[in-house]
């Protein structure tokens, strides 16, 4: 241990005569570490934004939509068919053993009236286990019941774009607003869930139950009352993928298609999708890391290029220390801790510059980035292992120099 | 072996590979120097005195003979081996004085300390001793660069004397100092000689540092071609009280 403190000591003192050659062989690892956190960082932002927004589609969600229409020749998008029902929606939780829970939903916007203001936004109609499938909390208030649905009450719960928008930091709840003309009581503020994974705000809406919805705000078809646009369905937890399959057997059997007929609904695992951009984010960072980490190869060249100068300066100083009785691994140590100490203080000032720059690029560019401690350690360790990589060489040449020789030179 | 005998060499051969040709530096030295002597070797350049000395401090290896210190074989020892004797029983002052710069004096003479081993606390304190010998005890914290050239020269000296060796060797170590610092120097050597019983073999051109020595022995063409008693040995301590005298005087 003394040994390592005195070849320490040895080294820093060398490094310091040339402070100003110490820091350019250094500002190399400085930079190679310092790009690699940063690239680390962007990537696993990236990651951790779309782990973040699967989140907020809430778990083992499988989204249920009616399927298109086709009329004279003319395809509707899907959701247009009046294919799905409350009904269908009842059955899938009842009769679907790897379902959890289902609630039935359909959206339309609207215009929405508070004292002066107004704001157009999404009003959606769905029954109270869309916020447990969905992963909404509720800000303040109480959530509407299933007895609301049944009884078409005029509530609503608003998101927080709506809120924003229409009181100026008033408490909404309790107040009543108007929807296309209808008044409704506010019961209750969402808590905010920000962007979806395609980007839109999840906060600018207004839930209320179905049943309302229909009959006063986005109202039905006249041929099929029963008709939801969608049904959320959750699956239990790692059972998504059987409960897809379930679901889309009893919708077929349901719906009485033929074994030729497609499907007149679609399903949606949400999983699915994300876990594909999930992947492409990690691929992205992967290889932001690596075209980051050459550049710490090339700072573990300049670390050997003047290690290399430092040895030929110091063979007369190489000499006396073997004269005076220095084994091949004490100089060995001595050249080795000197390049170890050039890469790590190299090493620990770039994952300063690291967490600096990928702060900067959040505030800047407005990339999510998060610094995990897995990278700061990985470029700690690979930094003492490109000093003690590019130092052995030098530090070798160093340690097998002939005395005589050594202290001849000058 | 005679236990009185330091250093024992028989029939010593050394020879370079430069290219195709092989210089023969040594050609067969044999030669017994006895504890508590102060020797000096002289011969012109290319005599193969360089040669010798550095086999002599374990620097490099002869090509046949026998080596023996201390009663130990240190002919053909591995070089890790041979780094072991040098830091425990010889030490080195050389002509350029070869200290550590930006270093200060007390640290350049710890300095073989740090091979040592062992017991690292009283390091400090060994070197103050050191230092205190040549009289520059209050020279510690300086840096060569402030220090004169003699004043250089006895702190390699204490560095040599760091590790109580049995032999310490100068190559030339006026060399490079004028000739009053050159008497300081040889009086240095003398009363370690003397007081301790350290055994001193110098080499030098210069005949009359020589005779501060016992015993001269002079090379030539990779031969021992004389060696003999010095007959009128010169004394530093008292040669520089003389100069005090004269200097008072005048």
């Amino acid at each position: 241990m003394n040994k390592v403190i005195q070849s320490m000591k040895i080294a820093f003192r060398a490094l310091r005569v040339n402070k100003l050659r110490s820091a350019l062989t250094m500002l190399g690892i400085i930079i190679g570490v310092g790009a690699v956190i940063a690239m680390v960082a962007v990537g696993s932002g990236a990651t951790a934004r779309i782990q973040q927004q699967i989140a907020s589609i809430g778990s083992n969600v499988i989204i249920v939509l009616s399927g298109s229409i086709n009329t004279g020749g003319i395809r509707m998008g899907t959701g247009n068919a009046q294919t799905l029902t409350e009904d269908d929606g009842k059955a899938i939780a009842n009769e679907c053993p790897a379902v959890q829970a289902t609630a039935p939903s359909s959206r339309g916007g609207a215009q929405v009236v508070y004292g002066n203001n107004n704001w157009g936004t999404q009003i959606l109609g769905t029954t109270p286990d869309y916020l447990t499938i969905r992963d909404i909390g509720i800000q303040s208030g109480q959530s509407f019941t299933g007895s609301d649905v049944d009884a078409a009450t005029k509530v609503a719960m608003l998101g927080k774009t709506v809120i924003d928008n229409l009181f100026n930091g008033a408490d909404p709840v309790g107040q009543v607003i108007r929807i296309k003309g209808v008044p409704f009581t506010v019961v209750a503020t969402l808590v905010s869930k920000g962007q979806s994974p395609t980007g839109q705000d999840q906060d600018d809406l207004i839930i209320i139950p179905i049943s309302t919805a229909k009959r006063k705000v986005i109202g039905s078809s006249k041929s099929n009352a029963q008709a939801v646009q969608q049904i959320m369905v959750q699956g239990r937890d790692g059972m998504t993928k059987l409960a897809e399959e379930q679901v889309r057997g009893l919708l077929r059997q349901r719906h009485k298609l033929q074994p030729t007929q497609d499907d007149d609904f679609n399903v949606r695992n949400m999983e699915e999708v994300f876990a594909a951009q999930e992947s492409s984010a990690q691929v992205m960072s992967i290889l932001l890391a690596s075209i980051a980490s050459v550049s710490l190869i090339v700072g573990g060249i300049g670390i050997m290029n003047i290690m290399l100068v430092s040895v030929t300066e110091r063979t007369k100083e190489i000499g006396l220390r073997q004269a005076v009785g220095a084994k091949t691994k004490d100089i060995l140590a001595q050249f080795l801790v000197e390049a170890v100490t050039l890469s790590v203080l190299g090493g620990v000032i770039g994952i300063a510059l690291g967490i600096t720059a990928s702060l900067l690029i959040s505030y800047f560019a407005e990339w999510s980035t998060l610094v995990s401690p897995g990278a700061i350690v990985l470029a700690f360790l690979f930094s003492a292992l490109v000093g003690v990589f590019f130092g052995y060489y030098p530090a070798r040449k160093a340690a097998f120099m002939d005395p005589i020789e050594a202290l001849r030179y000058e | 072996m005679d236990s009185e005998e330091l250093i024992r060499i028989e029939n010593l051969t050394k020879a370079y590979h430069v290219g195709d040709i092989t210089v023969q530096a040594l050609r067969g030295v044999s030669l017994s120097i006895a504890k508590g002597s102060f020797v000096a070797i002289m011969g012109p350049s290319g005599s193969g005195k360089s040669t010798f000395m550095n086999i002599l401090g374990c620097l490099d290896k002869p090509t046949s003979g026998s080596y023996y210190l201390d009663g130990v074989s240190v002919g053909q020892m591995e070089r890790d081996q041979l780094a072991e004797i040098r830091n425990r029983k010889i030490g080195f002052v050389f002509q350029q004085f070869n200290l550590l710069a930006r270093t200060s004096a007390l640290e350049n003479v710890e300095l073989p300390l740090l091979y040592s081993g062992g017991d690292q606390r009283n390091h400090r304190e060994r070197a103050m001793k050191a230092l205190a010998a040549v009289g520059l005890a209050d020279r510690a914290d300086h840096h060569p660069s402030q220090l004169s050239g003699g004043q250089q020269q006895r702190v390699a000296i204490a560095r040599s004397l760091i590790n109580d060796p049995q032999l310490i060797l100068a190559d030339e170590p006026t060399g490079a100092l004028d000739s009053r610092t050159s008497i300081e120097i040889m009086a240095i050597f003398q009363r370690l000689n003397r007081e301790q019983g350290i055994n001193i073999v110098l080499v030098t051109h210069e005949p009359d540092i020589a005779q501060y020595a016992q015993r001269n022995i002079h090379f030539k063409d990779g031969r021992v071609v004389s060696d003999e008693r010095v007959a009128e040995r010169r004394q530093a301590d008292r040669e520089l009280s003389e100069m005090a005298v004269e200097e008072t005087v005048a």
